[in-house]
This record gives C-alpha cells, sequence and structure tokens, in this order.
C-alpha cells in the first residue's frame, strides 16, 4: 500500500527523493483522516522551507490540517491542478495529489525518515 | 411565574431512574465552600401582567417620544413596512439556533444566501457574509482582514469616518502590529487627497474611509480608490447610512476592496442603538480571509437545490486561534428583517426612498441657511445629512429646540473641537414638510 | 414541499411591494447635483407584498425551532423563549429611542442597563459588569483585552494565555486576537483541568487560564478554588467563559469561585431568542480591581438620576457602536425579574435534573468517555457504533427523522465523534422520554438497518446536503442569469 521507494514522516508526509529534488505530500492514511478535500494552500515557488516548517494546509469541509515539510529546501514547483481539483489529494495521494517539489538543502536528512515498513508499524500503533 | 414544564411527580421519577433521592445530591460535586448559603438578592418575581406595567412605567420615564428628532450620526430612522415585525416574529425565525444542521434549517439558510446576495448588489461587489455586530466592528474586522492580507503595518483612516467606529479601529488593533493614522479633511468636508498622497506609501495595507461620511458629505471614492491601488495598498469603503446605496454610486464601482457598514437603516428600529445589522463585503479573490460566517448553495442527495454555512474552516470552531475572526453568533434574525424590508421595498422602493432623503434634506438645507445666522459649513454633497455652524453658538439654538420637542441636530463640538458652533442634522423620509418648516421657524426665533 | 424559488426567480420590474408617502416637499434637480448616482441595481429583486408574505412564511415552515422541537444543543442552551419578552421589547418608548439622545430624555433606557447591570453583579459575585459586547466571543475578546491592561499597567502584559483542550473554539481565538499566543492545558482522565498540568503552565510568562466552568463537558470543575491558586500565585489572571451558566444560576457564583473576568450569554442562560444566528450579548463582568478598565461609556446612577460616563482614563475603549444590544438586554432583564432568585435556582436544578435523567437513560446505549459526574450536559461519542462504520454525523441525521433536532458535534475535540446533549429546564418528561426513546431506537437500527442512517435524513424539506461540493465549488450568491 505504501510506496517502498517513498520515505514517511510521523506528521504523515511522504517524500520521493529523486538526486536533489524530492517531491512531497501526504499520505492515504492522512486523506482518509481528513475526509473531501475542498482547498490547498500551497506556497510560493522559490519559498525557502525548514524542517517542520509549515508547506501549506489542506482543508476537508470540518477540518484543517497543516502539511509541515519534512526536509529543507527550497520549492521548485507546487502542483497547480490542486487549485482546480483538490480532490485529487484523496483519489491519489501517492502520486498525481503530490503537493510540492523541494530543491534538497541537506539530503541526510532524508535518513531520519521512516521507510514504508516503519510508517505501516507507525500506523498499526496509532490505532490501538 | 417559571417555565418549567415538569410536574412533580415527573421530578420524584426521574431522580429515582437517576437513583438520588433529592436535587440536592445532583451537586455534590460542587465544594461546600462555594454553594450560595441564601438565595440571591433580587427582587421578587413579577407576573406577566405586572412585567409588562413595570416596562411601560420605565418607558414612560424616556421623554423623548414626545419629541421630534432630526438625529442622525450613525443610528437612521426610516419607515418600516409592517410585515417586517410580522414575519419576522414568527418563532421558526426567532427560535432556531444557528443553521448547523442545514437540513432542518433551509429556511434561515436561504434567507441568508438572499441577504448576502442584496448586499452584494447594494454594494457593487462579489462576495458577502452572513453579517457582523454592527458597524463599528465591521470596519475593524475589515481592517484586521486588509493587514492580514498585505502585511504592513500601516492603516491610513480618514477623520471623517464616525468617531465611534475610529475608536472601535483603535481598539481592536491595540495589542497588534498594526499603526493607525488619520487622515484630515478639506473645506468640503472631503477626505483631503493631497494628505493622502503624501501620507500613503508601500508600507500602507489600506486606506479607510466612510461615505456619506460622518460629517454628512458624499466623497470622491474613485479619486481615493486610484491613489490607494497606485500604492498596492487596498481600499476600505465604510458605510453607516446604508439608504444611501439605494440611489448613490456604489462603492464596488468605484474601486472599493473591502466594503463594511451599519445596515440598520433596512428594517432596523433605533432602539437605542443595538441590535444593530454590520455587513461586510468584498472582491472573491479574499474569500478565505473573509471573517464571518457565509451560506453557500448546493445540491441535495437526490439533486435538488439546497443552502448550507460553507467554508467554515475560515472559522473559529475549527480553525481556532488562526481563525479569520472569533465571531460565532452575529446578526442573524437583523439580517432576515434587512431581508424582508429590501424585498418588500424592492429596487423602486429602495431608489424612492433614497431619493425622498435627498430631496427632504436639501429642502431643509435650503430652508435652514436661509436663515441669518445660520451657515452650511461644508459644500460636498451630502445625501441626508449635513453640518450647520451657528453664529452665536449652537447650545442656545438646541435648548431652545427641546424647550419645544425637537431633539436638533447632534452638536459636533464633542466630537471634533475646531466644529466648535456646529452640528449635524438628519433629515429622512419620515420628516414631513410640516416638521422642517416647524423646525426652521425656531431656529429663526433664537436671538444671535 | 417542493423547493422554495429563491426572491429573485420572482421579480419583474413592474411589481410593486410597498408604497411609500408621496413627496411633499418641492423637487429640486439641484439637490442630485454633482452626486454620482447609479443607474439602477443589477439583479435587484422587485416582487408584490403578497409574495413576499408567502415567500418569508413558507421559508419559515423549513426550519426547526424550539417553538416546534427539541433542541439538545450542547452547550448552546436552547430553553423556551418566552413571549411576553417579546412585547415588552416592542414598547415603543424603547423601539423609537435614539442612542444620541440626551441622557436626560432617556433615563428609562439607563435604568434598564443599569439595573441588569446590578442584577448580574448579584447573579455572578463579580463587582461591575459591561453590557457592551455583542455577543459571547466579543465578550471574550473584552475580557482579554481588559487582562491585557491590567497587566500592562503591573508592567508586563505576558505572552501566553493557557486554554484548556476541551474548550470552545472561540476562546483560543479571541486570546489570538488580544495578541497572545495559545498554550493548551491537558485535561486528566476525569475530564477536568489536570493539576499537575497546569502548575507545570502556569508560569510567568502565562497573562491567564480561560476556564469554562461547569466545563464543555459538563463537568464541574471541583478544584475551581485550587485553580484559581495556582494561577494566582504566579500574578496571572482567571477568566471564565460562562456559556455553561445555565448549570450555576442561583445556586452558586463565579465571583466566589476566584474568577477574576466573566462573560455571559444573554442568548444563553438569559433566555433571549438566538434568532437563526444572532443578536445575541455577551455582557462582562469583572472584580473591583478591573472595573476602571471597562468599556466606555459606563452608565451611573446619581442623585440626578441616570448619566453617561465617558471620562474613564484607564478605559480599554469602546469594542462597538452605543451601549450594546440593548433590546436583548431588556429581555434577560426582564426574564430575570419574571424569575426571580428562586426561579433562577429552579432552572439549575431543572436543567441539571433533565440533563442527568437523559444520561442515565442512555448510559451503555452510547459510550461516555468520562464516568464523572455531570450537570445541565453530557456528551456521549460514537464509539460503540463507529464499529459498525456508523458516525456521530449519521445519528444526528436520523434523529431529524424522528423529529428532533441533533445535539453539539463539533466538540469538545477530546471527545471524538461527541455527542453534546442539553436538554435546558424548559423540556418536558415527555419530549425527554422522546429523545431517549429515538435515541435508543437509533442506536438499534445502527446495528440492524445502518443504511437508514448513512442515507438520513428522509423526512426533512432536503435530504443530506454535499457539503463539499459547497466548499470546493462556493456559489455564495445568486446570479443574474447571463444573455
Amino acid at each position: 500500500m505504501y510506496p517502498s521507494d517513498f520515505r514517511y514522516s510521523k506528521d504523515h508526509e511522504w517524500v520521493k527523493a529523486e538526486g536533489d529534488t524530492a517531491t512531497i505530500g501526504i499520505t492515504d492514511f492522512a486523506q482518509k483522516q481528513l475526509g473531501d478535500v475542498v482547498y490547498v494552500e500551497l506556497p510560493a515557488v522559490g519559498a525557502t522551507l525548514d524542517i517542520h516548517q509549515t508547506i501549506g494546509v489542506v482543508e476537508s469541509v470540518k477540518a484543517v490540517s497543516e502539511v509541515y515539510s519534512p526536509l529543507s529546501g527550497e520549492v521548485s514547483a507546487v502542483n497547480e491542478e490542486l487549485n482546480n481539483s483538490p480532490e485529487i489529494l484523496n483519489r491519489d495521494p501517492h502520486g498525481q495529489g503530490w503537493i510540492i517539489r523541494l530543491r534538497l538543502k541537506n539530503k541526510v536528512d532524508l535518513d531520519q525518515l521512516m521507510t514504508a515498513a516503519d510508517y505501516e508499524k507507525f500506523l498499526e500503533g496509532l490505532a490501538s | 411565574m417559571s417555565y418549567i414544564s415538569l410536574s412533580d411527580q415527573d421530578k420524584r421519577e426521574m431522580l429515582a431512574r437517576i437513583g438520588v433521592s433529592s436535587l440536592h445530591d445532583l451537586f455534590g460535586c460542587v465544594p461546600e465552600e462555594i454553594r450560595l448559603k441564601k438565595e440571591l438578592c433580587l427582587p421578587p418575581p413579577l407576573s406577566e401582567p405586572e412585567l409588562l406595567g413595570h416596562f411601560e412605567n420605565i418607558g414612560r420615564k424616556n421623554k423623548e417620544s414626545v419629541h421630534l428628532s432630526f438625529l442622525g450620526a450613525g443610528a437612521y430612522c426610516h419607515y418600516i413596512p409592517y410585515i417586517v415585525d410580522n414575519l419576522s416574529s414568527r418563532g421558526e425565525y426567532l427560535s432556531p439556533y444557528t443553521p448547523y444542521q442545514p437540513e432542518v434549517s433551509q429556511g434561515t439558510l436561504q434567507v441568508i444566501f438572499e441577504y448576502q446576495t442584496l448586499i452584494c448588489q447594494l454594494t457593487g461587489m462579489e462576495i458577502a457574509n452572513a453579517s457582523m455586530y454592527e458597524g463599528a466592528s465591521a470596519a475593524a474586522e475589515a481592517v484586521l482582514m486588509a493587514w492580514r492580507l498585505k502585511g504592513r503595518p500601516r492603516i491610513l483612516v480618514a477623520g471623517s469616518l464616525h468617531p465611534q467606529y475610529r475608536d472601535v479601529v483603535r481598539t481592536y488593533v491595540k495589542n497588534l502590529a498594526i499603526q493607525i493614522e488619520e487622515l484630515g479633511t478639506d473645506e468640503k468636508g472631503q477626505v483631503d487627497l493631497e494628505t493622502l498622497k503624501q501620507k500613503i506609501d508601500g508600507e500602507t495595507s489600506a486606506v479607510v474611509c466612510q461615505s456619506p461620511n460622518f460629517l454628512g458629505v458624499i466623497e470622491n471614492l474613485d479619486l481615493l480608490a486610484g491613489v490607494a491601488h497606485e500604492h498596492g495598498a487596498l481600499v476600505i469603503f465604510v458605510v453607516a447610512e446604508a439608504a444611501s446605496l439605494g440611489l448613490l454610486q456604489s462603492p464596488g464601482a468605484a474601486g472599493a476592496d473591502i466594503v463594511a457598514g451599519e445596515a440598520q437603516s433596512f428594517g432596523l428600529p433605533l432602539s437605542f442603538g443595538g441590535p444593530y445589522l454590520g455587513f461586510m463585503a468584498c472582491r472573491k479573490e479574499f474569500v478565505r480571509q473573509f471573517p464571518g460566517r457565509i451560506a453557500g448553495q448546493t445540491k441535495d442527495l437526490e439533486g435538488k437545490r439546497g443552502f448550507v454555512l460553507t467554508l467554515s474552516t475560515r472559522e473559529q470552531f475549527i480553525r481556532r486561534e488562526k481563525a479569520t475572526s472569533n465571531i460565532c453568533t452575529n446578526q442573524a434574525w437583523c439580517a432576515l428583517r434587512a431581508t424582508i424590508f429590501l424585498e418588500t421595498l424592492g429596487s423602486e422602493g429602495v431608489r424612492e426612498m433614497a431619493y425622498q432623503n435627498i430631496q427632504k434634506a436639501k429642502y431643509a438645507l435650503d430652508s435652514l441657511t436661509a436663515i441669518r445666522g445660520v451657515r452650511r459649513k461644508f459644500a460636498g454633497p451630502v445625501f441626508n445629512e449635513f453640518v450647520l455652524e451657528f453664529e452665536g453658538g449652537y447650545k442656545k439654538v438646541e435648548d431652545h429646540l427641546l424647550s419645544k420637542g425637537i431633539i436638533g441636530g447632534l452638536a459636533l463640538e464633542p466630537h471634533y473641537p475646531r466644529l466648535k458652533d456646529c452640528a449635524l442634522f438628519c433629515v429622512t423620509e419620515v420628516h414631513g414638510k410640516a416638521d422642517i418648516d416647524r423646525l426652521a421657524s425656531l431656529v429663526a426665533e433664537v436671538k444671535r | 414541499m417542493s423547493r422554495e424559488p429563491l426572491i429573485f426567480e420572482l421579480s419583474a420590474a413592474t411589481k410593486k411591494g410597498f408604497a411609500l408617502p408621496k413627496l411633499d416637499v418641492p423637487e429640486k434637480t439641484e439637490a442630485l447635483q454633482g452626486l454620482a448616482v447609479r443607474a439602477g441595481i443589477p439583479g435587484f429583486p422587485q416582487v408584490s407584498e403578497v409574495e413576499v408574505v408567502r415567500h418569508f412564511t413558507r421559508l419559515s415552515q423549513a426550519n426547526f425551532c424550539i417553538d416546534t422541537s427539541f433542541y439538545p444543543l450542547g452547550s448552546c442552551t436552547m430553553k423556551y423563549n418566552p413571549k411576553i419578552n417579546e412585547k415588552v421589547a416592542a414598547i415603543p418608548d424603547f423601539l423609537g429611542s435614539h442612542p444620541y439622545a440626551p441622557p436626560e430624555l432617556v433615563q428609562g433606557n439607563l435604568e434598564v442597563l443599569k439595573t441588569l447591570e446590578e442584577c448580574l453583579v448579584e447573579i455572578t459575585g463579580m463587582d461591575a459588569f459591561t453590557l457592551q459586547p455583542s455577543a459571547g466571543a466579543q465578550g471574550e475578546l473584552v475580557g482579554m483585552m481588559l487582562i491585557r491592561a491590567c497587566l500592562k499597567e503591573r508592567g508586563d502584559p505576558r505572552k501566553i494565555v493557557l486554554i484548556p483542550d476541551s474548550a470552545h473554539g472561540t476562546n483560543p481565538s479571541s486570546a489570538h486576537i488580544c495578541g497572545y499566543r495559545v498554550r493548551e492545558v491537558k485535561s486528566n482522565d476525569r475530564g477536568t483541568i489536570d493539576l499537575d498540568a497546569l502548575a507545570r503552565d502556569m508560569t510567568e510568562e502565562v497573562a491567564a487560564l480561560m476556564v469554562t466552568n461547569p466545563n464543555t463537558l459538563g463537568v464541574f470543575e471541583s478544584d475551581i478554588l485550587r485553580i484559581g491558586e495556582i494561577v494566582h500565585a504566579k500574578g496571572g489572571l482567571v477568566y471564565m467563559d460562562g456559556a455553561n451558566m445555565n448549570a450555576l444560576v442561583g445556586k452558586f457564583r463565579p465571583g466566589d469561585m476566584g474568577v477574576d473576568i466573566i462573560h455571559l450569554n444573554l442568548h444563553k442562560t438569559f433566555s433571549t431568542p438566538h434568532g437563526g444566528g444572532g443578536p445575541g450579548s455577551g455582557p462582562v463582568g469583572v472584580k473591583k480591581q478591573l472595573e476602571p478598565l471597562l468599556p466606555i461609556p459606563v452608565v451611573e446612577k446619581g442623585k440626578a438620576g441616570y448619566s453617561l460616563d465617558f471620562s474613564r482614563p484607564r478605559s480599554i475603549g469602546r469594542v462597538r457602536s452605543f451601549y450594546g444590544s440593548f433590546l436583548v438586554e431588556l429581555k434577560a432583564l426582564a426574564y430575570i425579574l419574571t424569575l426571580g432568585a428562586a426561579g433562577l435556582k429552579e432552572v439549575a436544578e431543572i436543567a441539571v435534573l433533565n440533563s442527568n435523567y437523559i444520561r442515565k437513560s442512555l448510559e451503555g446505549v452510547y459510550h461516555l468517555k468520562y464516568a464523572s459526574p455531570t450537570l445541565h450536559e453530557c456528551v456521549f461519542s460514537d464509539k460503540f457504533q463507529k464499529e459498525r462504520g456508523i458516525l456521530n454525523i449519521d445519528i444526528a441525521k436520523r434523529l431529524i427523522d424522528y423529529g428532533l433536532h441533533p445535539p453539539t458535534m463539533s466538540f469538545p475535540l477530546i471527545v471524538p465523534g461527541a455527542l453534546m446533549i442539553e436538554p435546558t429546564e424548559t423540556e418536558s418528561r415527555r419530549d425527554l422520554d422522546q429523545f431517549i426513546g429515538a435515541m435508543k431506537a437509533i442506536a438499534r437500527e445502527a446495528v440492524e438497518t445502518p443504511e437508514l442512517l448513512k442515507s438520513a435524513p428522509h423526512v426533512s424539506p432536503v435530504r443530506r446536503l454535499d457539503e463539499t461540493a459547497a466548499a470546493r465549488n462556493p456559489v455564495l450568491r445568486w446570479e443574474e442569469p447571463k444573455g
């Protein structure tokens, strides 16, 4: 269920690293918790983010969730599609529902994040 | 008198079901030291006839009702069609809560949707909210909204914005990183454009001005908006006399980004200042920073049109400390009255009401300025209020009028020390020609 | 009932809804000189009086309201709104009164305001009240401003306000507007403020603790005196959200609980109508030390009568135009004078009786997160039903089919899937039993016929509405059809 080439944060963000760039989104667990997404607040391209700084906000009808950056870097792209069709986040959270791309500052920070197996174990822990 | 619906037997049986022997036992969790040892010291309870008599007596201590009044200044006396009272007094409108369960609140929600539409139409803006408390706090919320949008510390506020609105704006921004600066008024009674051009800069989030302003003068809104936008600042136009929107150019057409104000003129009695009806409207692009409740249109499971409160993630119960405002309960029932009022009068009615205000005010202005020693203070165009300056002072005019059963205009010195001998007079469609003639003849009697 | 058209859909240019008296002064074209006049108001309705009457009468029939239904919204105190108070508020001497009229001509109004203040002082045990705030949330804002001003005078306004994790959303929102950061205080397993957590969190950076008592679970903060001591020892103030005053009125006073500032909701405890979302009134009461900071003007009673005092140099300023929601305050005073001390005491007693009756009857049927005794409201959750995929919202929508308004669901956040039930004291046994019966039936349906709940409501004027679509593609006004 959770792609093995991704890394995951405790705040339910996923990271797909390719060279110096990371694509970031929220996990299937997170989108389920939120319910139907109605709006995504995206950062500006060029903005710099530190670890755990707010990337933006995902809103459903009755809830709001901040999305935190699992890594530091500079925003190189944002998923404009989410402006017109926020429901993509629910439909395909790990693929077309990506939120931003980050030009990484410290690749080594990736090691702090969980593997898919660790994340699934983490989710089991939450359920109990 | 009590409104309890339980019989003694009910109480006994209910206590038994709960498993306690007396009501006293239900309060065991409250520490002994806090319990009141005796009953509160309040007046003995009144029956309905006594209650009514009691308040009618208190009402009689208001001597104002025997007077003809020419007061305005943010609270306006207009006709209210009887059906406004009749329809709004229905229990189905008075007694429900906020429409959080939309399926059983379509009455309230559709009214809000219609109200929002009417406010948009009148102000010439794209979206409006379900109401704010009243004009002053609506203006303050508009300032906060502009600040959130722009992030710049300075707000330029016209000195001719209602003094109470300016006070409230200052109170609201006091604990935030916002600086309020006032713009002076020129001899025509309008915002001094030159001062605005000097003071505005790239650190200004918004320019705030009222039209018709507190001095009764209609501003050159287009010019003001132009200057503000040149510097990237937002334009907030405030309307305290909503009846003016029936005929005057809309703030939206003049370039407003946010419009805030008071809609008491639409179907709410003077009622000593409250409850009134704040309104706010803005450009669509600002919707996520817009405070207040908003109703939106949608469909139900069967495809039927319905209405819901929407975009709730801006609000306190979801966004909590990051909310666009802390407002929860607003003025829904007052908005209902305004909606009935506006839909009853219709576009012809609101236009004619505004027209009559202008004509009657002109008649009064001409009659009064024809009196020696009475002068129109500001040359700028007016709607239904104007400032007169009285040679020899206003106090004796005011006193003479009171002695003859008339409340004249509002003395302005307490609000603007430089307007020492001046007063703000308001004339609406409720004033007859005879009333205005009587005012003029009494003013003429006062020795100067 | 078929869908009621929007008024704009009924509009036609030549209809007439109201006749103004003819203009009786000479018409002068110069009157419009120099004015930017609008050509018209595009799309603005023009309909007949009959159409307006039918429209609003039919729309009203689509509303649940206290006059027809049980309305157990937790923390909202949906009690009966006495009709006689509407008549009091319609007395012409009050209705036609201009707020700028000279004080000598409005002594009746000032007497109403001052008398209400005095009653609220007596009821709450505080020392002074301001009636200016227009609603509870504005009262909270005033409270926060008073705290800030008070501490600033002492030399340090401080930075943080402590708020329990069970609090209503207006609490943190109001604190934030006042420039404070919010820190959450954890509740213990009894649902009350954890004293150890509070003692740790209460530092000299903290300006105040905002407490609701009884809290949003309906549980009385029995340690309130100790809570006050902890806060005061570090120089902070205790603010009480008085939304739940219905459990205390006539029997206990916040002023005796170490509370420094409190706001009340006249449209809750004091029976003024909710009106579909206001107008309300949120008076704020303070202890003596804070009285000079109250908003201006203040109503004073002197030998020569009542007057308005504007010269209060330490005041926080003005928070709204004029004096407050005067007619709402008038209705609240009428209510207090109708009930008297004994009547108010009975309000709290029966409010608590009714709530505990419901609680006892539904224990075991729905999950109760906290075992603590509750007063005027109780909070169940959907935990049992969730195992079968039924959520609180489904239970709520199904209640509508039983002719009952759902309870509050959006808070407290510490109870996921909450059903906050507050019957109030004006409900009859029959209405309470009907509610209990419906809740039990729904619990059975959740097991036997869950689809019925998922697709509820079935008998309301509209079926379940798509709130997602409303938020994704907002349509916030009617637009004239193009072309």
